[in-house]
């Protein structure tokens, strides 16, 4: 078999694994949306919910997303540089996302509405901090592909690396879009 | 790449990767992000229209995204990354409204008095 039609099974391959993933957030979307009102007395969505803060995080990761796009474009042109140097924005964009994120759990934590407060506040820290997590994952996923770029270069499998780490990246751009409106905007609705 | 016949998927470099497709979904999704912000916070919808505005932008921004960062619907026949998807979304929207389904119904018959009930009916149901 060629390499290319090898590249292009672990591209599919790899496709798949982000369609089971979606049905995974999708049972944590249908808690969220389940728990929405099942707040036990305590704060709701609308009180909580920081939304000029959270549309600052949407945009910090919009924006990531598109720097990892254009760092594939780089790819094709074969400029690693321009490669490294956009993988780099990517990476900081994607770390300042988290350490907002961490920023806003550790704030409900702190004023008393942390996960164990209510059924609306574990649907809610659940579905955000799984999305986190993966964030986190795709952080430390980026930061080795760009040190295997810097030592060996465009050539070999960095193609098929880059494709699948971008697909990974801008899928996680696609379940915040969920997030941001299903959870902030929705579940902030007075 | 080479001209290999590839029989089960398409070509591996993505076709009409550019840099102009990828500004294109960048500006659209920066605007549909705006207007769902302004939908949620603006006086000037009522709840009901706030939240069909702010569906109707995810479902475009989630389309827009998938088509020009994610390059679905540009790969050769057979289309086997569309397939997946499709057969992804039914799932999800049978757990999804399933789950509401499911929930709403049981929170109806798992009231404890006809007072109640009675209670439930007029303010959910509008009756």
């Amino acid at each position: 078999m060629s390499n290319s039609a090898s590249a292009n099974r672990t591209v599919l391959g790899f496709w798949i694994y982000l369609m089971t993933d979606c049905v995974l957030f999708a049972t944590l979307f249908a808690t969220f949306a389940v728990m929405r009102g099942s707040t036990n007395g305590g704060a709701d969505g609308a009180q909580l919910f920081d939304l000029p803060y959270v549309m600052v995080e949407t945009l910090l990761l919009l924006t990531s997303s598109f720097v990892c796009g254009l760092a594939m474009i780089a790819l094709q042109r074969g400029k690693k540089d321009t490669v490294i140097q956009l993988l780099f924005i990517t990476f900081v964009l994607g770390a300042v996302f988290v350490g907002l994120e961490v920023n806003e759990f550790h704030k409900l934590a702190a004023e008393g509405n942390g996960w164990a407060r209510s059924g609306f506040l574990s649907s809610y820290f659940t579905l955000v901090a799984t999305h986190g997590l993966h964030i986190c994952v795709g952080l430390l996923w980026l930061s080795v592909l760009a040190w295997q770029i810097m030592r060996k270069g465009l050539g070999g499998n960095t193609p098929k690396r880059l494709t699948l780490f971008s697909m990974f990246w801008h899928f996680l751009d696609v379940i915040w879009i969920f997030i941001f409106s299903v959870v902030y905007l929705w579940g902030g609705l007075v | 790449m080479s001209d290999h016949k590839q029989p089960l998927v398409s070509q591996f470099e993505p076709p009409h990767v550019s840099v102009r497709s990828y500004v294109i979904g960048f500006v659209s999704c920066l605007v549909l992000t705006i207007a769902a912000y302004v939908a949620a916070v603006s006086d000037s919808l009522s709840h009901d229209a706030a939240i069909a505005a702010i569906a109707a932008l995810a479902v475009v921004q989630c389309v827009v995204q998938l088509r020009r960062f994610l390059h679905l619907g540009s790969e050769f026949k057979p289309r086997w990354k569309l397939a997946v998807f499709i057969t992804m979304l039914t799932i999800v929207l049978i757990v999804v409204f399933g789950s509401l389904w499911i929930m709403n119904n049981l929170n109806y018959r798992m009231m404890q008095s006809p007072a109640e009930v009675n209670k439930y009916i007029t303010e959910q149901d509008g009756l």
